[in-house]
């Protein structure tokens, strides 16, 4: 596990420095890629498999390819470090600790599509993160490697800026076209797609969004070229992704593996194991808002999209959150249906209203007031959100509540069961019995605490 | 009090606006701005943002309250933020937060009467392989228990 390719967070102590990065060959896969055409590259990120690591894994060349030819034209490149997924915490670390590299990408990315300007969006939580992106900017600016001097550094017609926009707190912004409207100076509302950013993005001018991983490993790509990177991880899913395990794990972190690798290595290997050494209830592969697999099936289990997808649940953006046999499924789920119903933009009825009465019946069930009809009425109302939605979030929302109710069924029961307070009815003129203000005397009596 | 920015904040605005291709995109950063200064966004600073930026007061309001890190009222000094996302929830993250209710005597956005403290059940903020987290202000806090917790708090009085 050791031995792993480190492409992204390397041991070289200082490597977030610029000179420090130059004296590894920082800058020189930009110099290469200038000795190709544009097409050329977007080929070769073709080739090499990567695949978007912001949630859908979508093929990067791919999306590249889509945008108009030329350098007349004004085109854009924002970069998603918003980041805003629960258990996701990986862009942060290039921030912190290899913000040339992302740099370095975005020039390789911009000169490919023939970029005039990139934002890169990073949420506003990470103040000091982005104080370090700033920093390392400034430098890179300084140093004439961004913007109008690069002409002369690099001896080339080609030049491109780059800025840092801030958010302030909204989770759809991580959506791509909410995080375009965030940049323009409007609320986070995403739009309706198409068009797409391709063709309509940031002020109406043709766009890619990618997120910060990704273009993060671009420079990886053009040092090792297209078929080595290929040869590592899986072959539907190449390449190595920055996991972030949290949870009930003695080791919680961001560790950058191959994509492919074992569930249970990265969990008892990497990790070292459970906290206590208690059995696992429940694992959610890649951030809160994907389905999440049961404790007795990730044996064998590969950290992939193709191979996720297998077992009704996806990739993400490689959040892994381990529960120990201990936990309280409805209390995560109810938390879970709580933010997707706090980070509802309210465009969508179905995503506005549905995640407010998920979060309302799971509350029910945690309270000990609902019936097991209930369970059925929750999964109905996540398949009347997903798919219904202008973006993703309701998706998102549904997801996780489905999957939870579904694959841990037997504990939704007991809950339901265990905790049903039988109602009195006009125990106080009218007022609802519940647990809390319901006593039974000796002789099983109620008598109202009020 | 006169809102107004100073000349040196008003030429750092101008500075941001060159970034975008359109002037009304230099909002949020002025609404950061603006927060850094006077500690929340009032309806006096949004009527001098809408004026500054020649905006419609009404997207000014509609994008300071889209935001949930631009405060509508005024905060404390520290303003305490304790996250209990699920991963942050697994390690006792809610705990943390009922402690906080109770030891600040005050709820979600709420601030102390002497306007020391203020409190917010934020969600996740990216921290999560240092669950639980807590940050005040700016900085990020991991990894934290009930008892660092009280001395950090204790230790900012």
């Amino acid at each position: 596990m050791n031995n792993s390719p480190k492409l992204i967070l390397t041991d070289i102590a200082d490597y977030h420095k610029l000179d420090v990065y130059k004296a590894n060959g920082g800058y020189n896969q930009f110099r290469k890629a200038l000795t190709m055409q544009p097409d050329e590259i977007i080929n070769e990120v073709k080739a090499s498999g990567l695949r978007g690591r912001g949630g859908a894994a979508f093929p990067t060349g791919l999306k590249w390819s889509f945008m108009p030819k030329g350098n007349d034209i004004i085109k854009y490149l924002a970069v998603n470090g918003d980041e805003s997924e629960p258990g996701s915490f990986k862009d942060r670390q290039i921030f912190e600790y290899n913000p040339h590299q992302l740099i370095e990408g975005i020039l390789i990315a911009a000169y490919a599509m023939g970029i005039t300007a990139s934002y890169i969006y990073i949420r506003g939580e990470y103040h000091k993160w982005i104080d370090l992106m700033q920093k390392a900017l400034d430098d890179a600016y300084a140093a004439g490697l961004v913007g109008q001097k690069m002409k002369d550094t690099f001896g080339t017609n080609f030049s491109t800026d780059i800025y840092i926009h801030k958010g302030a707190g909204a989770y759809i912004c991580g959506e791509e076209t909410s995080l375009m409207n965030s940049i323009q100076g409007d609320r986070g509302y995403p739009r309706v797609k198409p068009p797409f950013p391709a063709q309509f993005g940031l002020w109406g001018k043709p766009t890619t969004v990618n997120n910060v991983e990704t273009i993060s490993t671009i420079p990886a790509i053009m040092k090792l070229g297209a078929s080595e990177y290929a040869k590592i991880g899986a072959p539907g899913h190449p390449g190595t992704l920055l996991f972030g395990v949290s949870g009930h794990v003695n080791k919680p972190g961001v560790y950058e593996l191959p994509t492919g690798t074992l569930l249970t290595d990265i969990i008892y290997n990497v990790c070292g194991g459970v906290r206590g050494n208690k059995k696992i209830k429940a694992i959610i592969p890649g951030g809160s808002s994907m389905p999440p697999l049961r404790g007795d099936e990730i044996e064998g289990v590969r950290m992939d999209e193709d191979s996720l997808k297998v077992l009704g649940t996806h990739i993400g953006t490689g959040g892994i959150m381990v529960m120990d046999e201990d936990t309280d499924l409805v209390k995560v789920t109810l938390r879970i249906a709580h933010f997707y119903h706090h980070e509802s933009c309210g465009q969508c009825t179905p995503c506005r209203e549905g995640c407010g009465w998920m979060e309302k019946i799971l509350k029910r069930i945690a309270k000990g007031e609902a019936a097991s009809s209930d369970l059925d009425l929750l999964i109905d109302v996540a398949n009347n959100i997903e798919g219904n939605t202008i973006c993703a979030l309701g998706d998102a929302a549904a997801w996780p509540v489905r999957g939870f109710v579904t694959k841990f069924r037997d504990e939704f029961e007991k809950a339901v069961s265990q905790n049903r307070v039988f109602v009195a009815p006009n125990a106080v003129h009218g007022k609802q019995a519940t647990k809390s203000n319901l006593k039974f005397d000796n002789q099983m009596k109620y008598s109202p605490a009020i | 009090m006169d809102i107004a920015f100073s000349q040196e904040e008003i030429e750092k605005l101008e500075q941001i606006k060159t970034k975008y291709p359109e002037p009304k995109a230099a909002l949020m950063p002025a609404l950061w701005m603006a927060q850094k200064k006077w500690g929340w966004i009032s309806p006096e600073v949004m009527q001098y943002i809408s004026n500054l930026l020649n905006l419609p007061l009404a997207h000014i309001e509609g994008v300071a309250s889209f935001y949930t890190m631009y405060h509508k009222k005024p905060m404390g000094k520290h303003h305490v933020q304790v996250c209990t996302n699920v991963s942050c929830m697994l390690r006792n993250g809610d705990k943390i937060y009922e402690h906080a209710k109770e030891k600040l005597g005050i709820g979600h956005m709420e601030a102390t009467q002497d306007g020391t403290f203020s409190l917010e059940e934020v969600e996740c903020m990216g921290a999560c392989g240092g669950a639980p987290m807590v940050a005040i202000n700016e900085d990020f806090y991991e990894n934290i228990d009930i008892e660092s917790f009280d001395k950090l708090l204790d230790s900012l009085k």
